[in-house]
Formats: structure tokens, sequence, C-alpha cells
């Protein structure tokens, strides 16, 4: 299990070099000047344009620059905005508690609501209880959330006036984009539980579960979730990039606060340090659970661990 | 074996009454049977729908000057926010712009964006992935550690990167999303490939000198078809949702543009005086992501 893990975590950190090293190559093909861009609103002269470059160290050699680039990564730094000339992992730390609250959130509302609809539509395989569960987790995952949260406004704030719309604040502010985010993750987890489960019914071991006279709840526990929720774990993890993905545009349709915000506007006006830092801390957060769900996933099914 | 079975299904009492027990003694579960491809298209009203859809949907976008007379982008703000009925058939919205008509003028661009970035995505995915699966080696060693560095990135995340270096706008949009719907398909591609190399048959055609290349394209390709179809129909509907998100955020065509994504942008700030304006082209969007959905699900059971 140790070797294992620290395989894994050999594997994320390489490819989070690789990762890294994209985020590098694309920002340098992006045609225009960093150090115009940073003094083009206070209307600088050519000269100091000129002393900013050297400032910014944007005049030594690429190889120089990519060394610093990575020596910098590797403690922390993300650089500068182009646009505030304030330190991009402040202003990131600043936007990431409401994001990953959502996040966090819609991961358990999702998590939950699917394994629960997963289970049922299984036991209940071949009837019209699987037939609507299954049609509704297919809605959930090709339902884009800008639409989803926009008919939710429009039922539960504007109709029903049980949660306010937009904003960011207390739990009544987290309602309803929790559970836009989290309906469209659940019909994920939903089919893939659904498919373990029902799997793991046609065991021979259940059957002999029940002739040892085990009680069914616990036979559905312990012989049928558990070797069923470890691919259940994974796809978690991997809707973690989708959820990273869903939370931007979530924040966008109930006005939050939020990386999404933030990276928004740092592409409309093309602040390129603030993009790769979102991007880069969202890729360093998807490896890191996807690492996470597979010790999870080892630990949930013995078979595994070879 | 199967006797016993039955004989100690028979001995515990099954089939039970209630849910929980009877899935557990097996009788809930009618056995598993594939569906078999020749089932009639009629037979399957799900997929026909989803069909019948896209097809319309297509055929709206390509027809829609002969379908509607009304210019997408003409204003009148005597006719601002008229429900359905009144405003044409599906309403019009703050600048008194019918919503019809920008629904199927929207569909070029919304579905242009889909194929273009499907397109791209096969384009630079299934060489990729080809060549990794077919040749193992340092080969496929190298280019999976490149995907897995690509698909590092959350997919929307890596796009918005993409648009943010291109600058926004709808080629923008269409190429990031493309690229990044690339990888995941390298990887698919590598699979199949990966599988059908371990047959039997390639190692007859190497043992008969076929070349490596010979078997990747003559041999190895044809046969991958299948699985890349199917998940080219679930990429379409992940493209498209993506798509129409970064022109949702505003990252993509310019303000008045009829995209779907965009139009929905535009009508949520008018949502509780004329829901219509955002809610038709979700509707029509989520339709069509439901529909590429479900036939890639389908195409996939083969």
């Amino acid at each position: 299990m140790f070797g294992y893990g620290l395989r894994r975590l050999l594997e994320a950190v390489l490819v989070l070099w690789l990762a890294a090293t994209l985020a590098f190559g694309a920002m340098h093909l992006t045609p225009g000047d960093p150090a115009q861009t940073l003094l083009a609103a206070s209307g600088a002269s050519a000269d100091e344009v000129a002393r900013r470059r050297v400032q910014l160290g944007l005049d030594d050699p690429l190889p120089v620059q990519y060394v610093r680039y990575l020596a910098d990564l590797a403690r922390g730094d993300l650089g500068v905005s182009w646009l505030h000339g304030r330190s991009v992992r402040r202003m990131i730390l600043e936007q990431l508690p409401a994001t990953a609250e959502l996040a966090l959130a819609a991961t358990l509302f999702g998590a939950l609501v699917g394994v629960v609809l997963g289970l049922l539509a299984a036991l209940y395989r071949g009837t019209w209880v699987d037939a609507l569960l299954t049609g509704l987790a297919v809605l959930g995952l090709s339902t884009p959330v800008f639409w989803s949260g926009l008919l939710a406004i429009l039922l539960f704030s504007l109709h029903l006036r049980w949660f306010p719309s937009a904003g960011s604040g207390g739990l009544p502010y987290l309602v309803l984009p929790t559970a836009t985010l989290g309906f469209a993750l659940a019909g994920s987890v939903a089919r893939m539980v659904r498919a373990q489960v029902v799997e793991a019914l046609r065991m021979p071991y259940v059957l002999a579960a029940l002739a040892r006279g085990i009680p069914p709840w616990r036979i559905l526990l312990v012989h049928v979730l558990r070797p069923a929720l470890g691919p259940a774990v994974a796809v978690v993890a991997l809707q973690l990039g989708f959820l990273l993905s869903g939370a931007v545009v979530t924040e966008s349709v109930f006005a939050r606060q939020g990386l999404g915000r933030l990276a928004v506007q740092a592409i409309l006006w093309r602040d390129l340090p603030v993009v790769r830092g979102v991007v880069l801390v969202g890729a360093l957060a998807y490896l890191l659970t996807g690492l996470l769900a597979d010790l999870i996933q080892v630990w949930l099914d013995p078979r595994l661990r070879q | 074996m199967r006797g016993n079975i039955q004989a100690v299904k028979q001995d515990l009492g099954c089939p039970k009454q209630n849910v929980l027990a009877r899935a557990l003694c097996g009788v809930a579960i009618p056995p598993l049977q594939a569906v078999s491809p020749r089932r009639p298209l009629r037979r399957q009203p799900l997929v026909l729908c989803s069909l019948l859809w896209l097809i319309a949907a297509v055929l709206g976008a390509m027809l829609a000057p002969y379908l509607t007379p009304v210019d997408p982008l003409t204003t009148d703000p005597s006719r601002a926010l008229l429900p359905p009925g009144s405003g044409g058939l599906l309403g019009t919205d703050f600048l008194g712009r019918d919503v019809l008509a920008r629904l199927l003028w929207g569909g070029r661009w919304t579905l242009g964006m889909g194929v273009g970035a499907l397109t791209l995505a096969v384009v630079i995915g299934l060489p990729l992935g080809l060549a990794a699966g077919s040749a193992g080696g340092w080969l496929d060693g190298f280019l999976m550690r490149l995907v897995d560095a690509w698909l590092a990135f959350p997919g929307l995340l890596l796009a918005m990167a993409g648009v943010a270096v291109l600058g926004p706008g709808l080629s923008s949009v269409t190429v990031a999303v493309g690229l990044a719907a690339a990888a995941p398909y390298a990887r698919v591609v590598r699979a199949a490939a990966r599988a059908i190399r371990a047959q039997p048959y390639i190692e007859a055609a190497r043992a008969i000198g076929a070349s490596p290349w010979r078997i990747a394209l003559r041999h190895i390709l044809p046969n991958t078809a299948p699985a890349l179809l199917a998940f080219a129909a679930t990429q379409l509907g992940w493209v498209l949702l993506n798509g129409a998100a970064l022109h949702f955020l505003g990252l993509g065509v310019p303000p008045g543009v009829p995209e779907w994504g965009a139009m929905l942008a535009e009508g949520r700030a008018y949502l509780r005086d004329a829901p219509w304006a955002a809610v038709f082209p979700g509707a029509a969007l989520t339709l069509t992501i439901l529909a590429a959905n479900l036939l890639g699900d389908r195409l996939g059971q083969h």
C-alpha cells in the first residue's frame, strides 16, 4: 500500500511538472508584451516599459525564465497579476474558500443522491422505477448547469421565494447552487453505482451470504455496496474536474464570489498570470483528488492490492 | 452448478416478499440480455427521438432563412418581451427580437461550433491514440504521459485557458474546446487499439511481414471504428456543453449573436418578466446534448 502510494505520488509530480510546462509554453506563445499590458493603463513611457521588462525578467533567455518559473512554482509563487499588480496567489486564496465550499457541498449532495438513486435503480432493475431513475441520471449529466440553475432560480426564488437567487453569504445562498451542481454530478454517480450493484448482486457470494442467514440489509451494505463503492469513488474523483468547471459556471449563474468570476474577468482582460494560476490550482486539486481516490479505492476493495 | 443455485434459492424460500431480499435472491434481476444490434430502430423510441431531434436541429439551422421570414437581428423596442403567442411562436426578447428566429439561426453557431470542435478533437486525438496504441513501447509511454498532462487540467478550465491565450471569440472557443476534447479521445483510441493489437490476427499480419503502418491503418483502425464512433457521439455532447458554457460566460461570440448559450446569458437579466427568452435556448441546447449522449450510450452497447 505504501509503495503503491509513493509510486502514484511520483507519477502525479511528473504529470504536474508537464502540466506546468504546458502552461508556461502556452503563455509564451501568446502575442503581446506583458510589461506593456501591465503599464498600459498608467500611460507609461517606452523607457518605463523597458525598465519593467527587466524587472519582470522578460529579457532573460527563455530557459532562464523557465527555471525561475518552476522555482517560483515550487515555492507556491504564482506570479503577479498584469492587471492589478497583485500577487496571484493572494488573489486565488481570497476566492478559493467560496469555490471550495460550493464544490464540497455539491460533491456531498451529488454523491449521496447518486448512491441512493443508483442503488434503488439496481434493486428495481428492469422495472419502471429503474427506467425513470436511469432516465433522470442521463438528464442530470446532459443538462448544462447554466440552464438547470436558471430553472431553479425561476422556480425556487422568483415563484416560490424560498431561496435568494443570487449572491454569496450564509446557507440559504448555498442551497440552489449546490443542488444545481450536485444534480449534474448525481447523474454520473448513479449510473456507475447502478452498474456496479447489478454486477455485485449476480455474484454467488451474495447468495452464499443469504444462505448463511446473514440479514439482507447487512448483505447489501457489506457484500454488495462496499465493492460497488470503489468505482463510484473513482467517478466522484474524476468528476472533480467537472465539478471545478461546473463551479465556475454555477458561480456565474448565481453571481457568487469565487475562482470562476476571477478567471472569467482575467480572461476578458487577458490577465494571463491569473488565468494560469487558476488553471494550475485546478490541475493540482484534480491530481490530488485522483491520488486520494486511488488510495480510497484500494482500501475499499482489497482485491486491488496485489 | 446452475441447478445447485436454483436449489439453494428454493431452500432459502426465494422469491421473497420485499424488494431487498428479492434482489439478493437474484429474482428481480432478469438475465443480462445484450441489446441486439439488429433490433429495429422503431422499437427503440429514445434512440429514434434522439436521431430525429438531431436531424431536426441541423435542418432547422440550415433552412433557417426559409423557415422564418423574421430576421434574428432586427430589433423592435415596441415588441420587446412579448410572451409566446402574441410575439411569435416562442415570444420576443428584451430588444424585441423573435426568439424562434434566433433559435433557428443560433443552431448554425452552436451546432457549427460543436461539429468544428469535434472534428478538431478527432483529427488530433485519432492519430495520437492510434500511434500510441499500435506502436506500444516508448512511443506509447511518451504520448500517454503527454495526454496525462493534458488531462491533468479539468476540461472546461483547459478550454478557458485556451480562450485566454487565443483571445475571446467564436473560433477561439471552437479551437479551445476541440483541443480540450482531443486528449480523452486519444485515450479511448489508444485503449481500443491496444485491445485489437492483442488479437492473434495482428500477430499473423506481423508474421507475414505487414509493415507497422499497414497494420495500424488497415487492421487496427477499421476494427476500432465502432468504439470510436460511440465515443465521438458522447464527445459531441461534451463539446456542446462546454462550448455553450464558454459562450454563456461571455468568452465567445460578441453580444447580440444568436448563439444558444449567449442567448441564455442575455435572457437571464429578464428572467422574471420574460423567462421564455432564456428557457427556450436552454431547452434546445439540453435536448441536443441529451440526444448526443443517448446516441453515444446506444452505440457504446455494441
